[in-house]
């Protein structure tokens, strides 16, 4: 297996899941390591921050650095969330860990919760994830039998619960603010920032959000050492990343590459480049809320500033690859459908902007466009993007401007003049 | 007025301890009641309230905020299908269709019989193996109609094709 395999690494193994398997593969080994070696939480921010370990959830924001925000002197308790609530369209990375290998999550939690003085952690789990629910609730019990969770583990005085809540359909929930007035019982709606959840968060106490596939990767950095983890990636984006890659591909499905690696390799190399007889249309590299690139703009590194240099995004490292058959007045229509109806409706730019992108992206979808709507939709997807209380907005508008830039002529040939 | 049979009762106060302020269990708990009535409506949102002594107005305003949340009959096999991008393009338009025809139903509709209702969702995370739905709590991937077929005729072996 190559080097750089990390939190795939037994993806390979059904058994997994399995407590005593775990055990015997190596999970849990730097959290027993860090309770009997007394390692202090300082030295564990300080690894993940040497490590560079950026946040998978799309923004990319160092995780050491988040961790760092927290107090340490509040009498107030501090909560870990979890954000499993995958729901950015092309995205299936986040499934793929819960199910697979829920012990190096449970582990990656205990790891954070002992660094930032945690004794709650709450995994936000989107509604329609009944496998995962199941395999991790069993792993949660499971490793508190074996001592692994809950009180005094393994007679080193430290105590964590660790809890799934449940969604319950509404993607706007895996923004970070919108999660935690979801977690404690009201609409999804995103909070404005300042205050930052490191200070203000969960019921109103400090609290950490990391994605899962971010805190996935902290049981790797303690055992090979911040250093070793970033060289595996590029200078600010360490370690490994999911890809995942849907569409019209040879090889769909998801790898685990360096940070850094070229875009092209994925779809070509990895993924065995389109499929046989078709040829390239483009691809939306990093989720639908990735602005699209056409076949000669992939030559492009996968890390978080050079994909936004390019005028995209590495968001979720999920790429969809269109080929020739694909119609992109319809992925447009499907695309700004799904912010229309997911946006939370509380601010009015979001709320308007989101519905008319999309009344006009399917009335050309429906032969119905005329030219003058291409150019209503650049003038108001700018409208979307910093007037909001959160991205959704944003997330329509850059790539609602970057396919109608760029696939301009195929939508004036869907127009009757 | 509904009230909730006494095991989910038991199992509702249950998530209130997991919780610093009692109003956080309000999500699980409405699932366990969406599980018991079979959707939820006005009497069954109150019937929370009450449970969770909290106002029924948090309680609708979550029911009607999450999209999970159904406010009338579902069919006994509730099928999602996603009708995101990756799907689409991997032909989750004839998916839906096959479905509708076999099942003699739109979209956002429940058989007669109430054994079969179909609804568009969007990305469900498993975009590398679509056309996907759901069907209940099972996932089905890399669909195609005679999988569809397939899938019609093992939930209810009587059905008439149409
Ligand atoms: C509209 C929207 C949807 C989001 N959905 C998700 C999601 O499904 N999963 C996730 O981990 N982060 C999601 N995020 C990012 C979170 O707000 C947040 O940045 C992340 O959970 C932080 O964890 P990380 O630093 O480990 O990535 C979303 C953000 C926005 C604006
Ligand atoms: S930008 Fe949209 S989704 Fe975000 S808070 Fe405003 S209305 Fe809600
Ligand atoms: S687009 Fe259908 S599962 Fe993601």
């Amino acid at each position: 297996m190559p080097e750089h395999i990390l939190v795939t690494r037994n993806f390979q193994y059904p058994d997994q899941p399995e407590l005593k398997i775990a055990l015997s593969r190596g999970t849990y080994e730097q959290w027993k390591r860090i309770l009997s070696e007394k390692i202090s939480p300082e030295d564990i921010i300080n690894e993940v921050k040497t490590a560079k370990l950026r946040g998978q959830g799309g923004a990319g924001f160092p995780a050491g650095v988040k961790w760092g925000f927290v107090p340490q002197d509040t009498p107030k308790p501090k909560y870990l969330c979890v954000n499993a609530d995958e729901g950015e369209p092309g995205t299936f990375k986040d499934r793929a860990l819960l199910e697979k290998d829920p012990h190096q999550l449970l582990e990656g939690i205990a790891i954070t919760c002992f660094a930032v003085g945690i004794h709650t952690a709450y995994i936000y789990m989107r509604g329609e994830f009944y496998d995962p629910q199941r395999i991790v609730q069993k792993a949660i019990d499971d490793a508190k039998k074996e001592g692994l969770l809950g009180k005094d583990i393994q007679g080193s005085g430290f105590d964590l619960e660790v809890i799934i809540h449940m969604g319950a359909g509404a993607y706007i929930c895996g923004e970070e603010t919108a999660l935690l007035n979801s977690l404690e019982g009201k609409k999804g709606w995103p909070r404005l920032k300042p205050p930052f959840p490191a200070l203000v968060g969960a019921f109103g106490c400090p609290t950490v959000i990391n994605n899962v596939e971010t805190i996935s990767g902290v049981p790797h950095i303690m055992n090979m050492g911040g250093e070793a983890f970033q060289k595996i990636g590029t200078e600010n984006d360490g370690g490994t990343k999911l890809f995942g890659i849907s569409g019209h591909v040879q090889k769909p499905g998801l790898y685990e590459l360096p940070m850094g690696t070229p875009l092209k390799e994925l779809v070509f190399d990895v993924a065995g480049g389109v499929r046989d007889g078709h040829e390239l249309k483009a691809v939306i590299p990093g989720g639908s809320s990735t602005p699209i690139l056409k076949p000669d703009e992939l030559d492009i590194p996968l890390e978080f500033e050079a994909m936004m240099e390019a005028g995209t995004m590495l968001g979720s490292g999920a790429a969809i690859v269109l080929d020739e058959t694909v119609s992109i007045p319809e992925v447009f229509m499907v695309m700004s459908r799904f912010y229309a109806h997911e946006s939370c409706g509380q601010c009015t730019p979001c709320r308007e902007g989101c519905t008319w992108i999309y009344k006009i992206a399917r009335k050309i979808y429906e032969g119905n466009g005329v030219p003058a709507d291409l150019d209503l939709i650049l003038d108001l997807a700018p409208m979307l993007d910093g007037t909001t209380v959160c991205p959704l907005g944003a997330a329509l508008a850059a790539p609602a401007i970057a396919i109608v830039e760029k696939f301009r002529d195929e939508f004036l040939g869907m127009m009757k003049n | 007025m509904k009230t909730l049979s006494e095991p989910v009762r038991r199992e509702a106060l249950a998530y209130l301890e997991l919780y610093p302020k009692k109003e956080a269990a309000l999500l699980p708990i409405l699932h366990l009641a969406q599980k018991d009535f079979g959707f939820i409506d006005d009497e069954a949102e109150l019937a929370v309230a009450e449970l969770m002594e909290i106002s029924p107005v948090m309680v609708r305003a979550a029911s009607r905020f999450y999209f999970m949340y159904h406010h009338q009959p579902i069919g006994e096999f509730h099928m999602q299908v996603c009708q995101n991008i990756s799907c689409t393009i991997m032909g989750a338009e004839t998916i839906l269709d096959h479905l509708k025809n076999r099942l003699g139903i739109e979209a956002e509709q429940v058989t007669e019989d109430g054994k079969f209702s179909v609804e568009r969702v969007e990305c469900i995370a498993c975009c590398d193996r679509g056309p996907a739905m759901l069907v209940n709590e099972k996932l089905h991937t890399n669909l195609t109609p005679e999988i569809i077929d397939q899938i019609i005729g093992e939930l209810d072996p009587s059905r008439k094709i149409k």
